[in-house]
């Protein structure tokens, strides 16, 4: 739990930005501080997914207001590889799928670009082969996982697993968990939780954008935000999400208006 | 320049010393298909057909005839095109058969399997030569298939029986001089119920231009599982002209797994024939080509009972100024009910040279079928080098990855792993190498 006290990772003030030229994010501020574990609820097409990918560097959107700091550095200035180099990580809603590139090749590839630019010894194949199944256990993958082609086949569930795997070898400072726990079966949603919870510091933080307060069980908020029309308009703490849980969200627009 | 007499010329010369001596086996088929191939003219842009493939830049090549002594090359220059794990190997040097080189199974040590030479098989009379040979692929209006039907002496004979599970035979066709004409030519015969696989294997030692003119043909029999690999890894100025053909019987499945770098101007035409009901195909194709290189695929897959299925994803990846061709034609004849048939079409361009002319062709004559197709040609999807991105990789080896990955799906359904791992190999060459091993 947070005391308030980390420092800041993630400071946005004001964020807007559209797609094809129509706004989606509407003003936002979110301030993410180390060893804090954040849950952004809010309605379909609010714009949860939109806010998780223009931090991540999607080309489509387009950034027509605001700042975004992370660690220090205006993160809206870097690309995407380099935001992921610099320890941003999102785990998509929609894991996409990659075709004849063998998860093992994909996975390496990427663990010694990211911990490969911040001194880490790059891996070669069979080094890469035993780091990597150990990772696994903890989300208890099968290490046939490896093998097959990035996500192509996996079902839902198996895709958010892969996610995490990722997550957990790319040592981010900040994750956002964009629906991680949709697809996920019970079991498959604490192990994964644990898996979360495993990696967590007090110099990370993680964003878990959910639908569901079953999640936060396991993964325990320190702020909860409600996302509605590209705007966080409500912000409280976990009981907020149980809340939310009863009483859907129809209340808090009345309550603002 | 003369256009009319360079062609005349080319196939002139094309033709001379292919008339059969009388003591040669098939002669009447010969004899037939040089009157064919005299008869015929060669195809030109005109031709509905060759409309985007110009053949001219192989009429003005000078080619020499096929020879019947040529040097045999050592066993270690050819060790790096060998695939360990099949053991039984026919390897044709500029069109003539190495015996040093191959790796036969002797007459009768697997019972219901016969893999020998077409001139051997024709010696001892085999009856299923005379049979099939020259039936499926037509040389009446095909002029390159009739030239290699003039020019039949020998090649590969496989007959499948039953017994026979799960065999695999890989043909191997090295081209070792320049300028030279050579005329592979394969038949696969697979009785009722068996199981074969063959790998059709096209390479070269030198970088010269030289011509590969092949017909394969493949009857399956009923319940009979045939699956067919091509690879053709010919030199950058390489002409390579071929035509496949097969008829499945009744349940009978059949699986033709092509890929081709290419080469000066490459043309494969694949004709399945549904012979009986219930039959299945797969067609797997992959066109991965640079530079000046034009690969022309012209399948046609023809539904002539019920209950056929048939599958087809056929991709190119084209860079450079090269230009891909793929005209898939579907027949669904009358009387074809409960027909099942996909096809896709999947092409990146990786410049803006790149070039390519794609035309499915649907003739539906049943109206109880299911049949989807679709083509796409593009660049690379903007989501998936986003994703990649988000995991630090730049956006030139995020594209890189992602167009190895787009052919390699399709060089990794080849069950030979040496072979998937050399092909592998050459696609990563050209998709940025060490980078994303
Ligand atoms: N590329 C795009 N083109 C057009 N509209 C888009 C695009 N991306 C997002 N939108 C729109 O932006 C809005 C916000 O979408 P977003 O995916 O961010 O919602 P979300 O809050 O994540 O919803 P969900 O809970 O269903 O995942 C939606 O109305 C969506 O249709
Ligand atoms: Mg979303």
């Amino acid at each position: 739990m947070s005391n308030g006290a980390g420092k800041i990772l993630l400071d946005v003030r004001g964020l807007c930005a559209s797609v094809a030229g129509v706004p989606i994010l509407k003003g936002i501020d979110f301030t993410v501080r180390a060893g804090e574990v954040h849950a952004i609820m809010g309605p379909n097409g609010s714009g949860k997914s939109t806010f998780s990918k223009v931090l991540a560097g999607h080309p489509s959107y387009e950034v027509t207001g605001g700042t975004a700091v992370f660690d220090g550095v205006d993160l809206l200035e870097l690309s995407a590889e380099e935001r992921a180099r610099s320890g941003f990580f999102l785990s998509f809603q929609y894991p996409v799928e990659v075709p004849g590139v063998a998860n093992a090749q994909f996975l390496r590839l990427a663990y010694n670009t990211v911990l490969g630019g911040r001194g880490r010894d790059e891996l070669d194949p069979l080094e890469f082969d035993d780091f990597v199944r150990e990772k696994m256990k903890l989300l208890e993958m099968d290490p046939a996982f490896l093998d097959r082609s990035v996500n192509t086949g996996f079902s839902g569930g198996e895709k958010k697993r892969n996610e995490i795997l990722q997550m957990a070898l790319l040592e981010p400072k900040l994750a956002f968990l964009d629906e991680t726990d949709s697809g996920l079966d019970i079991d498959a949603l604490r192990i994964v939780a644990q898996g979360v919870n495993h990696l967590r510091s007090a110099d990370n933080a993680v964003v878990l954008v959910t639908h569901y307060q079953r999640l936060l069980n396991y993964i325990v908020p320190d702020f909860v935000h409600v996302m509605d029309g590209g705007r966080l308009v409500k912000t409280g703490g976990r009981e907020l999400a149980l809340e939310l849980e009863a009483r859907g969200y129809d209340w808090i627009g009345k309550q603002a208006a | 320049m003369d256009v009319t007499k360079i062609s005349r010329e080319f196939l002139d010369a094309l033709l001379s010393g292919a008339a059969p001596v009388p003591t040669e086996g098939l002669v009447a088929l010969r004899s037939h298909a040089l009157e064919r191939a005299n008869a015929l003219s060669v195809p030109t842009t005109r031709d509905e057909e060759w409309r985007f493939t110009d053949l001219a830049p192989l009429y003005r090549l000078a080619l020499r005839k096929p020879v019947d002594e040529v040097p045999m090359p050592s066993a270690d220059v050819i060790a790096a095109w060998i695939a360990p794990e099949v053991p039984t190997r026919l390897v044709f040097v500029d069109g003539r058969f190495s015996p040093s080189l191959s790796a036969v199974p002797t007459a009768g040590s697997t019972p219901g399997l016969t893999v020998t030479t077409l001139a051997a098989a024709m010696a001892s009379g085999d009856a299923a030569v005379q049979a099939h040979v020259g039936k499926l692929a037509s040389v009446d209006d095909d002029l390159f298939a009739a030239v290699n039907t003039a020019w039949l002496r020998d090649g590969v004979f496989v007959r499948a029986g039953r017994g026979a599970a799960g065999r695999t035979i890989h043909c191997l066709f090295v081209a070792t001089q320049a300028d030279v004409v050579q005329h592979p030519r394969i038949l696969v015969v697979a009785e009722d119920g068996a199981e074969v696989a063959l790998v059709e294997d096209y390479v070269s030692l030198q970088e010269g231009a030289y011509c590969v003119n092949a017909v394969v043909e493949v009857a399956v029999g009923a319940n009979a599982r045939v699956r067919h690999v091509k690879v053709q890894r010919d030199s950058a100025k390489a002409f390579h002209l071929a035509t496949t053909s097969v008829s499945v019987q009744r349940d009978g499945f059949y699986s033709n797994l092509a890929v081709t770098f290419g080469g000066r101007i490459s043309r494969n035409n694949i004709h399945i024939r549904q012979d009986g009901t219930g039959t299945e195909f797969e067609l797997d194709g992959l066109a991965f080509i640079d530079g000046r290189s034009l690969a022309d695929t012209h399948s046609f897959v023809d539904h002539a009972h019920a209950h056929g299925r048939s599958r087809q994803l056929h991709k190119c990846v084209v860079a450079g100024g090269a230009h891909a061709v793929f005209n898939g034609r579907i027949l669904v004849r009358e009387g074809a009910q409960k027909t099942d048939s996909t096809q896709e079409n999947r092409s990146i361009l990786l410049s803006d040279k790149a070039h390519v002319d794609t035309k499915p062709q649907l003739e539906i004559f049943a109206d109880d079928v299911k049949c989807a197709h679709g083509a796409t040609v593009g660049q690379l999807e903007a989501e998936e080098v986003f994703y990649l991105m988000t995991r630090g990789l730049s956006e030139g080896t995020a594209r890189n990855l992602l167009t190895y990955g787009f052919a390699a799906d399709v060089v990794n359904r080849i069950p030979i792993a040496s072979i998937v791992k050399s092909l592998a190999a050459r696609l990563l060459e050209h998709t940025g190498g060490q980078e994303i091993a």
